[in-house]
């Protein structure tokens, strides 16, 4: 794992405009993101997790510049690239890939694999007419799947074999990075395992640097280098897999880990949770000072009004809490 | 490690006794090309004051089963034998008057997505106080108040307040709570939960698992927990039926079959969670290939194609359900873990 940053986010912010009402009568803006800081590095498997609704999946979209960002910067060799139009834009976006969630939908059910895999070959001209089935039968076999794979449609397909179509393509334009948006969520446990498996094969293989959006801790804790715990559309702890799962430090993260269940019926029953009371509140008005406040086990008077500096604790590990801070936790 | 809980109340007694026992069910859908089964005579159970977990991966039949004992099953699915008992009668032979009865009032349902099982054009304290007034006879007045009991019950705030919200004002968990107290309006002596927290965040998940288990402990009620998540029920559970194909491979003790699953479907699920003790990125053992669809079962046993250990006589006879060990408490359907068993 190179220690170059292969992306460095600085202070990016995003909104949406949003209407409500029966009629769309009233304006209001939805806080996704809030002056999020951290970078990825080269050939490493960061983790984004979080509740729905955090901002995990806005980071995504936001840093490939699928969103606009409402402000902050996103450099990539050199150059800010959430400030590019979409022509300025096109030769970042062939390294740049994502892979969704929805195996189902990301399809286009017309197209046949052949066609769904060759698509971005053909558009990136990285090969020539006559080079393209050679092409997509190593991209298939790359993601495990046969050559004859080519001439069938995603209907004719399972989940997880969806999933590895959806793979291929990304492969396909040669990326450095690819931003993983739940792209496991969705299938069975048999299923995902395999797919979890091939995403570690391609990493080695290829040297890609994964952003993995995820909300099953197991799984993250399996295969990321560093973690980053998000809570209503701001950072709260980031630092390697391992600090962030025997060290941590933000109660959020705290109360996060403990809610995860263990494949272990007598630790399990005789765990004691520390449970969150109520839920995670609206993004539309989030709480002043730190937004995690209102469910916060620990909070303290300046919580509710001012925001904890974003700030590295320990080497390498980046949290924002007042209680940290005062050295109350940890 | 069985250290009581101060908080909780003792589980409720085991008593062995049956309450629900379903016997031989095959369900088949209606397709372009003919029938095919999806469950195939499935046999399970659930002793009073008894939880059973039942896992199983998407299209296994694991709600299609719970559905159809209470002959809640679209229209191309059918029940073409078997029969299921609850608390000594044949629900599939009882009249629809009479089933109705059991349906949401000794039975209680809790389903996964609380935003589609809820009407959203009905205050929650009505639909709470609709199976009152339909199962237990219940004034309006008697049955509202009692509503408000029920969403304390199940921990939302400013309960009383509630009765009046509509569903589109809660969020995602304070709506599955509403779910449970609808399962649990009028006390039913069973109460099945169809995957219940999977639309929900692991915090919410962590809240609601742990609200069955305290309503369980205190109401004494059998709970039918239907997963993918294994995991998920290892504290909360007593037995655990795991469904392959539409039938059950593995029936065990909670502590048995973590400790030591038998039947190699079993082996592959637990051995792809990852674990606390694993390296990064170490490969993870997995199933290869997918399940069987309906009607392209295979002949033998239906995990053979995918079987690491599979032999000849599985891809030719169907293994039952026969017990391990001397009090056969732990079952496997599997040729190859039985004959081991045999020979040690």
């Amino acid at each position: 794992m190179g220690v170059q940053p292969l992306m460095r986010i600085e202070n990016l912010v995003k909104h949406f405009h949003v209407r409500l009402g029966a009629f769309g009568e009233r304006a209001a803006t939805v806080h996704a993101l809030d002056n999020i800081t951290f970078d990825i590095l080269e050939g490493e498997t960061l983790s984004l997790v979080g509740e729905s609704g955090c901002g995990k999946s806005t980071t995504g979209f936001t840093l490939l510049n699928l969103h606009r960002a409402t402000e902050g910067k996103v450099i990539y060799q050199g150059k800010n690239i959430v400030e590019l139009d979409e022509k300025a834009m096109r030769p970042y976006r062939r390294q740049l890939q994502i892979v969704f969630q929805d195996p189902y939908s990301t399809l286009n059910p017309r197209m046949t694999i052949g066609e769904a895999v060759g698509e971005p070959i053909l558009f990136h001209k990285l090969a020539t007419k006559a080079e393209l089935k050679d092409r997509i039968a190593t991209l298939l076999a790359d993601v495990g799947l046969p050559p004859r794979f080519a001439s069938r449609y995603p209907h004719e397909l399972s989940g997880g074999q969806r999933q590895r179509v959806a793979i291929a393509r990304a492969l396909a334009c040669q990326p450095k990075f690819i931003v993983c948006d739940e792209a496991i969520s969705a299938l069975d446990v048999s299923v995902q395992a395999q797919i979890i498996n091939l995403l570690l094969d391609l990493q080695q293989k290829y040297g890609l640097t994964y952003l993995f959006i995820a909300h099953d801790l197991a799984v993250v804790r399996h295969i990321s280098d560093r973690v980053g715990v998000m809570y209503l559309g701001r950072l709260a702890e980031l630092a390697t897999r391992e600090e962030l799962f025997e060290h941590p430090l933000h109660p959020y993260t705290k109360a996060l880990l403990s809610a995860v269940p263990e494949a272990d019926p007598a630790h399990e029953r005789s765990r004691q949770r520390q449970i969150l009371q109520g839920d995670v509140p609206s993004p539309l008005s989030p709480p002043s000072g730190c937004r995690f406040h209102t469910r916060c086990p620990i909070a303290m008077d300046v919580c509710s009004k001012a925001v904890p500096e974003w700030r590295e604790a320990r080497p390498g590990h980046m949290v924002a809490c007042h209680a940290v801070t005062e050295g109350l936790s940890g | 490690m069985m250290m009581a809980n101060n908080i909780r109340p003792e589980p409720p007694a085991k008593t062995g006794e049956r309450l629900l026992d379903v016997r031989g069910l095959t369900i088949e859908i209606e397709t372009r090309s003919g029938p095919a089964t999806i469950v195939d005579g499935i046999d399970l159970h659930v002793d009073k004051g008894e939880t059973l977990g039942i896992v199983g991966e998407s299209g296994c039949g694991k709600s299609l089963t719970m559905l159809s004992m209470m002959r809640l099953l679209p229209n191309k699915i059918k029940v073409t034998k078997g029969e299921a008992n609850f608390a000594g009668r044949d629900l599939q032979k009882m009249s629809n008057s009479d089933l109705r009865k059991v349906r949401g009032g000794d039975v209680g349902f809790i389903f996964q997505d609380p935003m589609t099982s809820l009407n959203p054009v009905m205050r929650i304290g009505q639909q709470l106080a609709e199976p009152l007034i339909y199962h237990r006879g219940m004034s309006k007045a008697d049955a509202r108040k009692r509503a408000g009991e029920l969403l304390k019950l199940v921990g939302i705030p400013g309960a009383e307040d509630r009765l009046d919200a509509y569903p589109h004002e809660l969020s995602g968990g304070m709506r599955q709570r509403v779910m449970i107290a609808i399962g649990l309006a009028c006390n039913p002596q069973l109460l099945i939960a169809d995957e219940p927290t999977t639309a929900l965040d692991v915090t919410i998940q962590a809240q609601i698992v742990d609200l069955v288990k305290d309503l369980r402990d205190k109401l004494g009620m059998s709970v039918v927990w239907i997963t993918h998540d294994l995991a998920l029920i290892a504290g909360l559970v007593d037995r655990i039926n795991v469904l392959y194909a539409g039938t059950v491979v593995e029936d065990a003790p909670v502590d048995a079959l973590f400790a030591n699953p038998s039947h190699p479907y079993t082996q592959g699920l637990l051995a792809s969670i990852p674990k606390l003790s694993d390296e990064r990125s170490t490969r993870l053992s997995s199933i290869g290939g997918t399940p069987p669809e309906p009607g392209r079962r295979p002949k033998g046993c239906p995990f053979a194609p995918r079987c690491p250990l599979a032999e000849a006589i599985c891809h030719e006879r169907v293994p039952s359900l026969e017990g391990l060990g001397q009090n056969g408490a732990h079952r496997v359907a599997c040729f190859v873990a039985q004959r081991k068993l045999e020979a040690a």
